[in-house]
């Protein structure tokens, strides 16, 4: 069970000044942020916050300075992200490039891909998108057939991707297909690729699918004899599940996976300032976060060792998606939604509706529970 | 990160309990014996010092240094109050008073004081008064927890050995803040033991022709199982570590987090043992109960989450400002 332990990190160096300093930045774009804004967490996109963030040096920190990141640690990297999402700052725009994309590419990227590439995400100037499930292939993942083919000059393209969360609105996506057939009786993980796609090519169809907010939040991706360049290929070909899955750790482990409803905790604590009834209720609110940040920042400090802490990053995800997606019914046991003010009760709406995708997004909760039941010995 | 000299000390306590804690002899002592054989083998890797400072005399170990070697006494449900002794010197020996040697608990003066009868010094506290009673002082009503740990009052007849104050810094709630502080890692000890026994059974109880763990069901209860055991031991570990930063006193908000922290994963955990055990758990005859009745107990000693969840709840209302900050600087704007 060596899997499942934890050790606990101190704070890096001038934590507190870069704390301040992300403070300081955020509380003069507060002001844009409305309270659908703040709810939607790091579902939030907007270019030209992005491009601000960038222009502080906060996308791509711990990335090589020759490819335009900022040779920072994977502490402060967190403080940055923990300081967004507890300000509910639109940050969709570059979460992915700079928690997946960029550093798939930093590590397994060719010299020629570095260089294109890492700069523009860490200016704000590229946003990425995820191309992993399929219409018949969720969490089953290695069951995908999107297939890009080997021809003349490079990769021909089809198949068709879905719930891509702003495929509508990103320039690239990272996709996982299939370049060779699964061997005959062998593991279908054999044979997949990740693969580069411009969104903006011929043969790309985009169709954005409206969530039960009511929102374009995601999309279905048709690929249509899409043709990709030579170097469209990320890493080594047929790699691509074992370079999707070593990438797990990073993805599920952050803040975002315990900090997606935190304005309206806020906003609680606020509204509730004066309610001796809610004290319990809001102190084992407290209590929860303050224990889910020390394992999140103890992950992010295994991370920083060059350690791969991937059935802690999923312990950690189920936790923090269970505290994240019942805030909204907490709350509401502690003060009707009429009586809530205005901005607060229009985050617990969104919220509400919202905190389903939680516990599905990054890897379902029952995916999460089956790698920590495989660490005990169980699978 | 656990020092190397925590991860020793907890490595010997293992194996000294290993050997002289077995089942056999948590049942005598839960009937009422006093296992002084398990005493003197603890009592031999001379751990009561262990937070004592070494310019008094003793091992000089922090706080968070003991957290795993108070985790490997939960594991054992170890029937001896080695805890209580190396948290009451380190009262004592803050307040001036040399510890003594021997089995030492301590509590409030009115409250129910951990393996009382047994010890052979008390330190009774009335907010930051300390004082210590040899066991010929003390009279005692005896009681217990449903834990079947031995909690008796104690009644004064005869003279204190020493009295003094707690320093500022350790305050008036020391002896509540230890508590919760002993109890928080010694519960996600035993919940370490008890996930390690379910996870046992559930690879080797057949039923439907497999190993019921082979159940996706069964799995996933487990998983939640683990990952409480994981959140116990970070809030334990990260509430000792608040400790060594701040000092006791000034360590109260972490080490009430971590109070409610574990006390909710051992209500989870307990309950789910007992689901994959099904109604063998239920039965005397079998080990399991000895590690959930103790989690059920400690809930209650040191605060029960709902104490704690009200006093976090009413600091949280009463801060100034918003929340978020107020945790981060916690960690980041004290110097060690």
């Amino acid at each position: 069970m060596a899997g499942l332990r934890f050790d606990l990190r101190d704070a890096p160096d001038g934590a507190a000044a870069l704390r301040a300093e992300v403070r300081a930045f955020l509380a003069e774009h507060a002001p844009n942020f409305t309270p659908e804004i703040r709810a939607r967490s790091w579902m939030g996109f907007d270019r030209d916050f992005t491009r601000a963030v960038g222009a502080k040096g906060w996308i791509g920190m711990c990335w090589p300075r020759e490819f335009g990141g900022g040779e920072k640690s994977f502490l402060e990297r967190n403080i940055v992200l923990e300081e967004m999402l507890a300000a509910g700052a639109p940050v969709g725009a570059h979460w992915i490039g700079d928690r997946q994309s960029g550093p798939l590419i930093l590590r397994l990227g060719t010299e020629d891909q570095k260089r294109h590439f890492l700069p523009r995400i860490a200016s704000g100037e590229y946003a990425f998108c995820i191309g992993l499930s399929e219409p018949d292939s969720g969490s089953d993942l290695a069951s995908l057939r999107t297939k890009a083919e080997k021809v003349d000059g490079g990769w021909k393209l089809n198949g068709r991707k879905i719930w891509t969360t702003f495929g509508h609105l990103c320039d690239w996506m990272i996709a996982l297909v299939r370049t060779s057939p699964a061997p005959e009786g062998g593991a279908r993980h054999i044979g997949l690729s990740q693969v580069l796609v411009n969104l903006r090519a011929p043969g790309v169809h985009i169709r954005p699918i409206r969530d039960l907010v009511g929102e374009k939040g995601f999309n279905e991706i048709t690929f249509d004899d899409v043709m990709l360049p030579e170097d469209a290929l990320v890493g080594q070909e047929g790699a691509g599940w074992a370079q999707a899955t070593s990438e797990l750790a990073f993805e599920r482990s952050g803040p975002d996976r315990y900090l997606s409803s935190h304005p309206l905790l806020e906003a609680a604590m606020v509204t509730l300032k004066q309610d001796g009834a809610a004290a319990p209720a809001l102190g084992r609110q407290v209590a929860r976060l303050w224990a889910l940040r020390n394992m999140s920042v103890a992950v992010a400090g295994m991370l920083e060792d060059g350690q791969d802490p991937v059935r802690q990053a999923a312990l950690v995800k189920d936790l923090g998606n269970d505290f994240e997606q019942a805030l909204p019914n907490v709350v509401r046991d502690l003060i009707a939604t009429e009586d809530m003010p205005e901005d607060m009760r229009r985050m617990h709406a969104y919220l509400t509706q919202i905190v389903p995708t939680f516990s599905l997004r990054g890897g379902t909760r029952e995916i999460m529970r089956g790698i920590i039941a495989r660490e005990l010995g169980l699978r | 990160m656990a020092s190397e000299i925590a991860t020793e000390l907890a490595e010997q306590a293992d194996r000294a309990l290993t050997d002289a804690a077995d089942v056999a002899v948590l049942r005598a002592v839960e009937a009422g014996d006093w296992p002084a054989t398990t005493w003197d083998a603890m009592a031999a890797l001379g751990l009561n010092g262990a937070l004592v400072p070494e310019d008094a005399g003793g091992v000089g170990l922090g706080f968070a240094d003991v957290a795993p070697l108070l985790e490997v006494l939960g594991r054992h449900a170890a029937p001896v109050p080695l805890a209580e002794s190396i948290f009451g010197s380190a009262l004592l020996a803050a307040a001036g008073i040399t510890p003594p040697e021997g089995a030492l608990s301590f509590g409030a003066r009115n409250g129910a004081i951990p393996w009382g009868r047994h010890a052979s010094h008390v330190a009774l506290l009335d907010g930051a008064r300390i004082a210590l009673y040899p066991a010929a002082a003390l009279a005692w009503e005896e009681g217990g927890n449903i834990g079947h740990e031995a909690r008796d009052h104690a009644r004064v007849i005869g003279t204190p050995i020493a009295e003094a104050v707690l320093p500022n810094g350790w305050g008036a709630e020391a002896g509540l803040l230890c508590t919760a502080l002993m109890r928080s890692a010694q519960i996600a000890g035993a919940m370490q033991a008890a996930l390690a026994l379910a996870v046992d059974h559930a690879n080797t109880r057949k039923q439907f022709g497999r190993p019921i763990g082979r159940f996706q069901a069964v799995q996933q209860q487990l998983a939640v199982f683990a990952a409480e055991t994981s959140a116990a031991s970070v809030a334990a570990a990260a509430a000792a570590r608040a400790v060594d930063r701040r000092g006791l006193a000034a360590a109260a908000f972490e080490i009430g987090c971590a109070k409610i922290t574990v006390g909710e994963a051992a209500t989870r955990g307990a309950a789910i043992a007992h689901q994959v055990f099904a109604a063998m758990g239920i039965t005397e005859e079998h080990q399991l109960h000895h590690f959930t009745r103790r989690l059920w107990a400690w809930r209650e000693e040191g605060g029960s989450e709902a104490f704690w969840a009200k006093r976090i709840g009413q600091e949280a209302q009463a801060l100034p400002g918003a929340l978020w900050p107020f945790i981060t600087a916690r960690e980041e704007e004290i110097t060690p």
